[in-house]
C-alpha cells in the first residue's frame, strides 16, 4: 500500500521532469516522423543512378538500339560514350563511372554472320553492392534483348514469371517501415532509460533517494513505466505516420503489435536500466548503449537478410532482441500473422524482459562497497 | 539514551584505511559535531551510519537498528543532507517537499500542513512554485535541511551543510538546526567552520581515520589549553600524515 503511494509520487516526479525537459518532448514527437520519412528512402536497396560509361567500338544500329534500351531502363546514367576502353577507364578512376560496358569491334557484322558476340562489363567493385547489382541489371537487359531478337526466328524459350507474395510490388518501403518502427522503440526504450538513472547519479540526487526507505525495485519501476508509456505512444505515432505518408496499415491485428511492443519495451527499458545501474557517468552509459545499438542494428535483419549471414552471425542474432521485433513487425504488417504465429517470438522476448530487468535490479545498489 | 553507538567501526578501500576503529556514542537530542580535515574519513563514517556504505568491520547501531541487518529500518528514522546539493532542481519547491515527505509516508493532509509551516519558517511562501534550481544557494541549503527533517526523523545527518554559504545565512541555518534539536531531533553534523563547532553540544575530531578527541567544546579547549576551537583543531590536525 505504502509502496504504491511511493511509486505514484515517483512517477509524478518523472513525468514532471520529462515534461520540463526542454528537448525531450520535442525529440519524442520528432523522432518517429523524421526517421519514418527519411530512412525508408535512404535505406533503399533498389539501385538507381548507376553511372555507366559505354565504349562503342562498332557504332552500328545494333549498338545504338542496345544503348537506348539500357538508358531507358531507368537504372543507369550515361556519363561517357567513348571509342576505346583506355579512354573510358579514367572515368572509373575518377569515380564518374561505376561500370564500363564495351561493345566489340564489328559487333553488328559478327552478330549477323556468327550469331553470337561477346560484350564486356567492367564493374568498379569498390562499392560492391552497386557493382553487383548494376552488373546484374545490365545482364538482364541484354538477356531481354537476346530474347527479343530470337523470338521472331526461333521457338519461344521458357519464360519465368515470378510473383512476390505479401509484398506484390516488391516495394522496399513496405519492408523497411515496419522494421524502422521496431528500431525506434528500441532507441526510446534503451537509450532514454539508460541515460536517466545515470543523470541522477551525476547530479547526486540518487543518493538522496538511496538514503530513504524507497525499495530499489519501486525506484526502478518508476524509471521503467514512463519510457514504457512513451514508447507505446510513439508506436501509435509511428503507425499513424506510416499510414498518412505511405498508406501502410498492418494486414494483421494492431492489438497483436501492441502486445508484442509492450513486452519488448519492458525488455529494452530493462537493458537501459541495467546499463545505467552499472555505469557511473552518462558518457559510459551512452557509449555502452551505442555499442549495443550498433551490433543490434546490423545483426537485426533490418538492413540485410539474416539468412544470408554466415552461420556464426546467424547464431548471434538469436541473442538480439531487435531481431525478433523486426521480424514480428514485418510478419504482422505484411503477412497478417496471428498471435499464434508469433508465439515463439513473444516467449523469447519475455525471456529477455526477465533477464535484463533482473540484471538491473541486481546491478543497482543502494549501498556501495 | 544513545541514538548512535559505534564500536571499532572500520572501513578499508584496498590498502587504504579510511575509517580506523572509531568508537563513540551520540545521545538523543544532542547536536554532535563531527570535525576533521579533508580526507580524515568524516564523510565515509557518515555514509556508513546512513546505510549508504558497508563497513569492513566493527559494530554500530543507529536509531536502535544494526547497521548490517537493519539498514532499511534505519532509513525510516533518519534524515540526510549530502555534501552535494541533492534536491531535484527541475522540480518546484512544493514538489520536492511533497516527494520526500510522501516517501516517508506523510499523508496528503500532513504534507500540506508541513509545506505551509516550512515555507512560513523559511520565509519562502512566495517561492512555493519556483523551480529549486532558480533559488540562491543559501536558500537551497535551508530548504534541503528542512526537507531532510520533514518526517521528524530521530537523527539528521548533515554533511558540510554550510559549505559556500554566506555568514548571515549560516547563522540562519544554525537557528534551523537548534529548532530541530528542540523538537528532539538528534543532529549529527560535519563542518570545517570552527565557529560552528562552538555551537555543538559535543564535538569529535577525526585525524587520519581515527577519533583523536571527543568532548564538549568547553572541555576540549580546557584540555588543549586553547582559547578557541580553532586552536584545538589546529593542534590536532597538524599531526595528520595524510595529505589531501
Amino acid at each position: 500500500m505504502n509502496n504504491i503511494r511511493i511509486l505514484r509520487l515517483l512517477l509524478e516526479k518523472e513525468f514532471k521532469q520529462i515534461g520540463r525537459d526542454s528537448l525531450m518532448p520535442r525529440l519524442i514527437v520528432l523522432m518517429p516522423v523524421i526517421q519514418l520519412i527519411i530512412l525508408p528512402f535512404a535505406a533503399n536497396f533498389e539501385m538507381k543512378n548507376v553511372n555507366l560509361a559505354i565504349v562503342d567500338n562498332d557504332r552500328s544500329v545494333v549498338t545504338a538500339q542496345l544503348t537506348d534500351k539500357i538508358i531507358s531502363s531507368g537504372y543507369f546514367r550515361l556519363t561517357a560514350l567513348e571509342s576505346s576502353y583506355e579512354n573510358a577507364l579514367p572515368f572509373m578512376e575518377n569515380n564518374n563511372a561505376d561500370i564500363i560496358f564495351e561493345y566489340p569491334l564489328a559487333m553488328e557484322k559478327d552478330l549477323g554472320q556468327e550469331g553470337s558476340v561477346t560484350v564486356s562489363i567492367t564493374a568498379n567493385a569498390v562499392n560492391g553492392t552497386k557493382a553487383g547489382l548494376g552488373s546484374s541489371y545490365l545482364a538482364s537487359i541484354i538477356r531481354q534483348y537476346n530474347l527479343e531478337q530470337t523470338l521472331s526466328t526461333a521457338t519461344a524459350p521458357v519464360q519465368i514469371k515470378s510473383t512476390h507474395l505479401f509484398n506484390h510490388h516488391l516495394d522496399y518501403k513496405a519492408y523497411m517501415v515496419p522494421g524502422i518502427m521496431a528500431f525506434l522503440l528500441t532507441l526510446i526504450g534503451g537509450f532514454l532509460s539508460a541515460l536517466n538513472i545515470v543523470a541522477e547519479k551525476e547530479k547526486g540526487t540518487i543518493e538522496q533517494i538511496n538514503v530513504t526507505p524507497v525499495p530499489k525495485s519501486i525506484f526502478l519501476l518508476s524509471k521503467l513505466v514512463p519510457f514504457w508509456i512513451i514508447g507505446l505512444i510513439l508506436l501509435a505515432f509511428g503507425m499513424l505516420t506510416a499510414w498518412v505518408i505511405y498508406g501502410f496499415v498492418p494486414v494483421g491485428n494492431i492489438l497483436t503489435i501492441y502486445l508484442f511492443a509492450a513486452i519488448y519495451l519492458i525488455a529494452l527499458t530493462g537493458l537501459g536500466l541495467a546499463v545505467s545501474a552499472i555505469s557511473t557517468t552518462q558518457q559510459q552509459a551512452m557509449f555502452t548503449m551505442f555499442f549495443c545499438a550498433m551490433i543490434f542494428a546490423l545483426l537485426s535483419g533490418l538492413f540485410t537478410p539474416i539468412s544470408s549471414m554466415p552461420q556464426w552471425a546467424q547464431t548471434i542474432t538469436l541473442f538480439n532482441p531487435i531481431r525478433y521485433f523486426v521480424e514480428v513487425m514485418r510478419m504482422i504488417y505484411l503477412k497478417g500473422s496471428y498471435l499464434t504465429d508469433i508465439a515463439d517470438h513473444l516467449l523469447i522476448v519475455c525471456g529477455f524482459a526477465v533477464f535484463f530487468n533482473a540484471i538491473a535490479i541486481l546491478g543497482y545498489r543502494k549501498k556501495r562497497g | 539514551m544513545n541514538v548512535i553507538e559505534a564500536d571499532k567501526l572500520t572501513k578499508r578501500f584496498g590498502n587504504f584505511t579510511a575509517v580506523d576503529k572509531i568508537s563513540f556514542e551520540v545521545k538523543k537530542g544532542e547536536i554532535f559535531g563531527f570535525l576533521g580535515a579533508n580526507g580524515a574519513g568524516k564523510t565515509t563514517a557518515m555514509r556508513i551510519l546512513c546505510g549508504l556504505s558497508q563497513p569492513t568491520s566493527g559494530q554500530a547501531r543507529v536509531a536502535g537498528f544494526d547497521i548490517y541487518k537493519g539498514t532499511e529500518q534505519i532509513k525510516r528514522h533518519i534524515g540526510y543532507m549530502s555534501q552535494k546539493f541533492s534536491l531535484y532542481g527541475d522540480l518546484k519547491v512544493w514538489e520536492n517537499i511533497r516527494l520526500f515527505g510522501g516517501i516517508y509516508g506523510l499523508s496528503d493532509k500532513q504534507l500540506k500542513e508541513k509545506t505551509d509551516e516550512m515555507l512560513f519558517t523559511l520565509q519562502m511562501e512566495d517561492r512555493r512554485d519556483a523551480l529549486v534550481d532558480s533559488l540562491p544557494l543559501g536558500w537551497k541549503q535551508k530548504l534541503a535541511f528542512s526537507v531532510a527533517v520533514v518526517h521528524d526523523p530521530q537523527i539528521v545527518f548533515l554533511d558540510e551543510p554550510t559549505g559556500g554559504v554566506d555568514p548571515v545565512t549560516r547563522r540562519q541555518f544554525w537557528e534551523l538546526i537548534y529548532q530541530a534539536a528542540e523538537r528532539g531531533i538528534t543532529v549529527f553534523v560535519t563542518t570545517h567552520y570552527m565557529d560552528e563547532a562552538e555551537y555543538c553540544d559535543r564535538v569529535s575530531i577525526m585525524v587520519d581515520g581515527r577519533i583523536d578527541a571527543l568532548d564538549s567544546p568547553k572541555a576540549l579547549k580546557r584540555k588543549f589549553n586553547s582559547s578557541s576551537m580553532d586552536e584545538v583543531f589546529y593542534s590536532l590536525a597538524r599531526k595528520a600524515q595524510r595529505g589531501e
